[in-house]
């Protein structure tokens, strides 16, 4: 293990910035990062080894404790859970002959939940060893329960398992007609940098990740900056639950998400750019780097591109299972190497970004319009949407409906037009823009997509009538207290609360104060944390308590109240400590109601 | 020509760099804060110095201050809220006052008498959290971290080591040292370093100096935090 980590940080040319990189190989090889590969890391990078320790136990794809050789994975995304995620784990589980969350006697086979892995249209979807497998069901879990009991390598797996489908449902501007390679660059050149900026802002594009600020501001201040090392970042961390649009345009669209960076890069004056993938697409990892030769070899990447003085490169970095990695100053610290913990702002990554320089981040969806735009004109795409909100937006569609999968629409859509064209019908409410988005009920379906109305990143999941309410949002709100980085009290300990307090009253242990409580609480996590997770860790709850009060209501006792753990229980042990089992060693949950 | 600040309506100064809160402090107001000490890098982790600028909910420890702001920092619902931030510290880990070593000079426990908490108001999570006795001088009480990180920080800028840093994600953070047994004792720390001076609980105690001053003769049993803290913090600001 010595030469293949001595090996490994020579290749990464003993950057710190590339630990977590260097930590993905550790873990691939020896399934854990052994403590002597942290010891040996520390002296080779000189880093404490405290920091190393924060990278492994941050990230859910590194581990301390060995894995199995198959690490199986299966999402446990609330889409997952409608398509039978609960039963497809029972029969992995009993199969495989291994617990969830543990790692067989044998060495050979681990098994757990996973947070979304942007494969909602085509669930219940899981990873094994990073890699996807898709639409999983009984016979396909025999037919991977054979291939792990007969230790058959990964890459003698039938390749039907790991299929992973487009789904393009519906195509409007950016998709109809994709840029032709190295056209946005020879337009940019043609026109000029600064007027190709000016239409970027004539076509009034904002963020496409869900936050909507104005592309080319953000293009411009960055450009404005003294310091001239500036970098352009694609945000590939798609990690809402519901998302996965950014996985098809990075398997279809790749060329014009890297014109578009390109052209972000020949605008701000950078010369090295990211794309941070996250680690659930790893998948897209070799096809990606093949994409990125390709533009070297056709001289629009690399040094003088199409013969200007233009220098810029791509690397791709992946994360390791963190949603948090999305933020963008979180997604920064990850790409320097570190623990994904959200940035005191300001200053902003426009002004101090990657390595305190200053930085562009922006989804992917954004470089993909922006690149469009270099060729067709701001015009062209400010002609389509609302006021506001111009152009088009790319959906993820999942959930109760007939064609699940990608739709691209105008700015300005209703709900109800989207649930007409994938075939929703019996819908009881939408989750629009994931878990930190809003629940809309089926009396709201005339609401617009659009930062005037609602704002999305593009997570669209139908639900129907058949859906239990209550189910969703428990769902959601443990995924929130997973994925808090922990940094900030209100996050950290106020996402668990919500869990508990959440728990407590869908369990049937709450009382009449305890859903004011749980209100209460939620409008302290949000009012008081650091970044967006905390801030919209709580609206599945907001949300639906705003439009379903009574659901939670018809959940608690009729009495003043209940504890929140059981008395009885909890005395056990002194119990058995003083010998004694007679009624007055006991407690009843529910004392004597005291006038 | 003089910059300011409107604080809870009063006109104070402040020079540029400054953040909020060294300009309160300079001005002789106190913004409660746990994570926040001046000789440090500030972190905005804690999130009890929180006061709304122009509307809006901002750490003052690391906001920097500008001409215009109109700062609230005492009102109901501020002292309210940070009341539940503090409660949500209590809960998080094992906190229990009358058997700590640390009572009366805790500033955990200071600014909870300050904020007026009398209960725990949430559920208590009972976290299982190891003790680390190992060091010769030094103990580590992990029930007691509210991951203020002022001992990495105090290691990290002030003794030119790093013998600790926070690891882990979300409610599992912990506390870490860096040494491969994981053991403080296997680290370069010593009993005279800032860090082993710094926690604002009791997590880091020095050894064999317990009860040396009386319980009922110590810092906040006869004094509030902000005076204490406004007098001790006073000259970090000018």
């Amino acid at each position: 293990m010595e030469h293949f980590v001595q090996h490994l940080c020579q290749q990464h040319h003993f950057q710190t910035n590339h630990l977590l990189a260097i930590l993905r190989a550790v873990q691939a090889r020896y399934l854990h990062i052994p403590e002597a590969a942290i010891e040996q890391l520390a002296d080779l990078l000189s880093i404490p080894r405290t920091q190393i320790l924060g990278v492994v136990e941050f990230y859910s794809f590194l581990h301390l404790q060995p894995r199995g050789h198959y690490d199986i994975l299966i999402s446990d995304s609330i889409t997952d859970h409608m398509l039978g995620k609960h039963a497809i784990m029972a029969y992995l589980a009993e199969r495989l002959q291994v617990a969830v969350g543990a790692v067989r006697a044998d060495g050979v086979v681990s098994l757990d939940n996973t947070s979304c892995t942007g494969l909602c249209d085509q669930g219940p979807a899981g990873l094994v060893n990073g890699l996807p497998l898709t639409q999983l069901d009984n016979s396909k879990i025999d037919q991977i329960a054979g291939l792990v009991n007969t230790q058959t390598p990964l890459v003698d797996w039938p390749s039907e398992l790991f299929a992973v489908r487009d789904n393009i449902q519906q195509t409007g501007l950016l998709l109809n007609q994709p840029i032709t390679k190295g056209e946005a660059l020879q337009a940019t050149f043609a026109l000029g940098t600064s007027a190709t900026l000016a239409e970027i802002d004539q076509s009034g594009l904002r963020g496409r990740g869900g936050a909507g600020f104005k592309t080319a501001m953000k293009w411009r201040f960055c450009s404005e900056e003294a310091e001239t090392t500036r970098y352009v970042v694609c945000n590939a961390d798609e990690g809402e639950p519901g998302t996965f649009k950014d996985r098809v345009l990075l398997n279809s669209y790749a060329d014009q998400v890297f014109e578009g960076m390109t052209v972000a890069a020949a605008i701000i004056g950078a010369k090295q750019g990211f794309i941070y993938l996250r680690g659930e697409y790893l998948f897209l990892f070799e096809p990606l780097q093949a994409v990125l030769q390709n533009r070297r070899n056709a001289g629009l990447l690399g040094n003088n591109i199409l013969g200007q003085v233009v220098d810029f490169d791509i690397e791709i970095c992946l994360g390791a299972g963190a949603y948090i990695c999305g933020e963008e100053s979180a997604l920064i610290e990850s790409l320097e190497g570190k623990m994904g913990i959200p940035r005191n702002r300001p200053p902003y990554p426009v002004t101090q970004g990657y390595l305190g320089k200053p930085t562009v981040v922006n989804n992917v969806e954004t470089f993909l319009a922006a690149a469009a735009i270099a060729v067709h004109g701001g015009d062209w795409f400010a002609e389509i949407g609302t006021d506001k909100s111009k152009g088009t937006k790319i959906l993820s569609i999942s959930g109760d409906c007939a064609r699940p999968g990608i739709y691209e629409v105008p700015f300005g859509s209703t709900v109800q037009s989207v649930l007409d064209v994938c075939g929703a019908d019996d819908v009881l409410g939408v989750q629009i823009g994931g878990p930190s988005g809003t629940f809309i009920a089926n009396d709201e379906l005339q609401r617009k997509l659009a930062f005037e109305d609602l704002a999305t990143g593009g997570s669209f999941i139908v639900f129907n009538e058949s859906r239990n309410i209550l189910d969703i949002v428990n769902n959601f709100t443990h995924f929130f207290a997973h994925e808090s980085c922990g940094f900030c009290t209100p996050c950290r300990v106020g996402t668990s609360l919500l869990k508990k307090q959440l728990d407590k009253i869908i369990e049937g242990h709450g009382s009449a104060g305890d859903v004011v409580a749980l209100e209460e609480l939620c409008q302290l996590v949000k009012n008081y944390s650091h970044c967006g997770l905390g801030q919209t860790a709580a609206n599945p709850i907001l949300s639906t308590l705003e439009r379903y009060p009574e659901l939670y209501q018809a959940q608690l006792k009729k009495i003043s109240y209940e504890p929140g753990f059981d008395l009885d229980a909890a005395l056990e042990t002194a119990r058995r400590m003083a010998n004694r089992n007679d009624a007055g060693a006991h407690l009843a949950q529910i004392g004597e109601d005291h006038d | 020509m003089t910059k300011t600040i409107t604080l809870d309506g009063k006109t104070i100064p402040f020079t540029d760099g400054q953040t909020i809160m060294q300009a309160a402090t300079a001005a002789g107001e106190y913004i409660p804060h746990l994570c926040h000490h001046p000789e440090f890098t500030p972190h905005g982790s804690c999130k009890l110095c929180t006061v709304k600028v122009n509307g809006r909910n901002c750490s003052a420890c690391t906001f920097p201050a500008a001409e215009g702001q109109d700062v609230i920092n005492n009102s109901q619902e501020l002292t309210d809220d940070r009341k539940k931030i503090t409660q949500m510290l209590f809960v998080e880990g094992n906190h229990f006052c009358p058997s700590c070593e640390k009572t009366g000079n805790c500033q955990l426990q200071a600014v909870a008498y300050y904020l007026n908490m009398l209960d725990d108001h949430f559920p208590l999570f009972y976290p299982h959290r190891e003790m680390d006795a190992s060091h010769p001088d030094v103990l580590i009480d992990h029930n007691r971290c509210i991951f203020c990180t002022l001992c990495v920080r105090a290691s990290r800028e002030q003794d030119g080591k790093d013998v600790f840093g926070i690891v882990g994600r979300g409610i599992n953070k912990n506390l870490a040292v860096n040494s491969a047994s994981g053991k403080l004792k296997d680290t370069d720390l010593d009993k005279n370093d800032k860090a082993a001076h710094i926690c604002p609980t009791g997590a880091i105690l020095i050894k064999r100096t317990g009860y040396q001053v009386p319980i009922g003769q110590r810092i906040y049993d006869h004094h509030e935090i902000n005076e204490v803290t406004l007098l001790s913090e006073n000259h970090h600001g000018e």
